[in-house]
């Protein structure tokens, strides 16, 4: 199961050109944060989490679960999804299809395997998640549930609703990470929102806080090493992810302005160039 | 005129505290959620019996709606409880996101409804909770009558497999209907017959409607009585039935006139068979401080007024 950082890096070079050729083939999108996440949650699919897709129900028993609240970052989600072998990847190419299973946000109502709960109205998901983890507990379940929330997201005031109700419900076996890079529609988040120190704040909300840098494997895996080893704590985890907007092309890189815009085909090859071909293959 | 017995004035909450425990000591997976309101939604019960299975959210609603649907996905048939208004208005996105699109088996269970939360005012006097929650597909909204009727759409809404709002009220009320009578989701109960003229009813406005009826028969008017604890999805065949025997229907309920049973009960009429309606109800309008009673007067949302809407609306036949 464990995967070296240079398995991982070929994975989510695959996955940052099925999310470009994914919003260019359906004309519409979130590239931006899908490859600021990439890295994280590669890793997270492919190094981290117990799961199975031969055997997954949306009750998630016996297996961890994973709650995308930022819910515009479809791209990634269902090219990981697809890769992991959830769902062929030839049906990326379905993309905001009218009637396709991959819905613009997360849905559960087109069954797509994989996918938990509906989201893509902000702030939600991080309830939900622990809701899951309260749901574990309950059963006795050992395994744990994870969360991707965004910084701009975090600006909602249910996610800090849910900080204090997963403190107060000692859910160690929550794992939430926030894709850190101080991007959002509007522009960067201190000059949209001046949401501050976001460690500082989770840290003062009493949750186990880790910073890692979210496009270095060997970061990433040491944040998941920590936030697992929090188990037995009282204390869920939150992973504070540091990354750039657009990470693996140089003009989408660091800039708001491709949170939901599309590439011109120009554009589309340019990127895929710079990102180079695997032996994955495209979609 | 059939004859209904009032047993002792109940709040139909506590109905729901009792049906609440039931369903818990029937069903290990049913857990409840508050946010800070566990008295007053009389789940104290559930919570003594079940400590593990009682979750206190604090005043933090939003995050109870999502929770509750994490709950649900993981097998859980959580049990949301708090004022009409903050699990409906305060908290509608999230209702739709998590419990209504995500299709989780969460029951919302929706105390202090309508004006008769009295003293409170109008800001925690939801006349609109209705509309919201028929507007999201799929919703099954329940709105029982008095205490017994309670207990049991309660243990209905625990063994249904989907969302549902359940919908009760804060005061003391007539209890009159029978003790164990099976709640039936979507079926509409016919309390009395009477061929002149049909008084449709939900809630608290069921026994206004029947005092109505009492009052009109003195006069020689013979009222049908319609029990409508099911508002979505509507017994539309029993609605149609009984206007075409009787030719006019008045619609009461403790409701804003937006969106509420009237609007679903002429919606079905107006396709189906078109019919002079009169509507009993809150009007375009915000509550205010005041008893129960005086306000329920002032609104004109009592038998009083049931009488007076049933004669207009025979006049236009």
């Amino acid at each position: 199961m464990a995967k070296t950082n240079e398995e991982l890096k070929q994975i989510a070079t695959q996955v940052r050109r099925d999310i470009l050729r994914m919003v260019c083939m359906a004309k519409s999108g979130h590239p931006g944060g899908s490859m600021s996440s990439t890295d994280i949650l590669t890793t997270l699919y492919f190094n981290e989490m117990k799961q199975d897709p031969a055997t997954w129900t949306r009750d998630g028993k016996g297996q961890d679960m994973f709650i995308l609240s930022a819910g515009h970052m479809t791209p990634v989600y269902y090219s990981i999804l697809s890769r992991a072998g959830y769902f062929p990847a030839s049906e990326l190419a379905t993309f905001r299809q009218m009637g396709a299973r991959l819905q613009g946000h997360p849905s559960i109502r087109k069954g797509l395997p994989g996918v938990f709960q509906a989201s893509g109205s902000l702030g939600q998901g991080l309830s939900a998640a622990a809701g899951l983890a309260k749901g574990k507990k309950l059963d006795k379940d050992d395994n744990f549930v994870y969360c991707l929330c965004g910084d701009g997201e975090s600006e909602e005031g249910q996610i800090w609703e849910a900080g204090m109700f997963a403190v107060f419900h000692k859910l160690d076996n929550l794992i939430a990470m926030t894709d850190w890079n101080g991007k959002q529609i509007d522009g960067p988040v201190e000059e949209v929102a001046g949401e501050g120190d976001l460690a500082a704040k989770w840290e003062a909300w009493g949750w186990n806080v880790i910073v890692a840098d979210g496009h270095d494997f060997d970061s990433i895996k040491q944040a998941f090493a920590l936030a697992k080893a929090g188990k037995g704590s009282g204390k869920p985890a939150m992973i504070l992810f540091k990354t750039e907007m657009g990470h693996g092309v140089d003009f989408m890189a660091g800039t708001h302005k491709w949170h939901g815009s599309v590439p011109k085909p120009e554009q589309l090859e340019d990127a895929l160039k710079q990102l180079g071909e695997t032996p994955l293959g495209d979609f | 005129m059939k004859k209904y017995t009032d047993t002792g004035k109940k709040d139909t909450r506590s109905g729901f505290g009792v049906g609440l425990l039931k369903a818990g000591q029937a069903d290990p997976r049913v857990v409840a959620l508050t946010a800070d309101l566990k008295g007053s939604l009389k789940m104290d019960a559930f919570a003594a019996e079940f400590p593990e299975r009682f979750i206190q959210c604090g005043i933090a609603e939003a995050n109870m709606v999502g929770a509750a649907a994490g709950l649900a996905i993981t097998g859980k048939i959580p049990f949301i409880g708090s004022f009409a208004e903050f699990v409906t208005g305060r908290v509608y996105d999230q209702i739709r996101q998590e419990v209504s699109y995500g299709n989780t088996n969460v029951k919302i269970a929706s105390s202090h409804a309508g004006i008769t939360l009295g003293e409170d005012g109008a800001t925690h006097q939801t006349m609109e909770d209705l509309a919201l929650m028929r507007a999201l597909p799929g919703m099954v909204i329940l709105n029982p009558c008095d205490f017994n009727q309670t207990v049991q759409a309660t243990l209905a809404a625990a063994k249904y497999e989907g969302p549902v709002y359940l919908r009760f009220g804060r005061p003391s009320v007539p209890n009159f209907t029978p003790e164990d009578e099976e709640f039936v989701i979507g079926k509409a109960i016919i309390m009395n017959e009477g061929t002149d003229v049909t008084l449709i009813a939900t809630g608290h406005t069921v026994w206004e409607s029947l005092l109505a009826a009492e009052a009109l028969e003195a006069e020689g008017i013979k009222a049908e009585v319609i029990d409508i604890a099911t508002i979505k999805p509507l017994d539309e065949k029993a609605v149609i039935a009984s206007a075409k025997k009787t030719g006019a229907v008045v619609v009461a309920e403790e409701h804003n006139m937006a969106g509420g049973l009237g609007e679903a009960v002429a919606g079905v009429l107006a396709r189906e068979l078109p019919t002079p309606m009169v509507f009993v109800n809150g009007e375009d309008k915000f509550g205010q401080s005041g008893t129960p009673a005086a306000l329920m007067e002032a609104y004109g949302i009592d038998a009083k007024h049931i009488v007076l809407a049933a004669k207009k609306v025979i006049a236009k036949k």
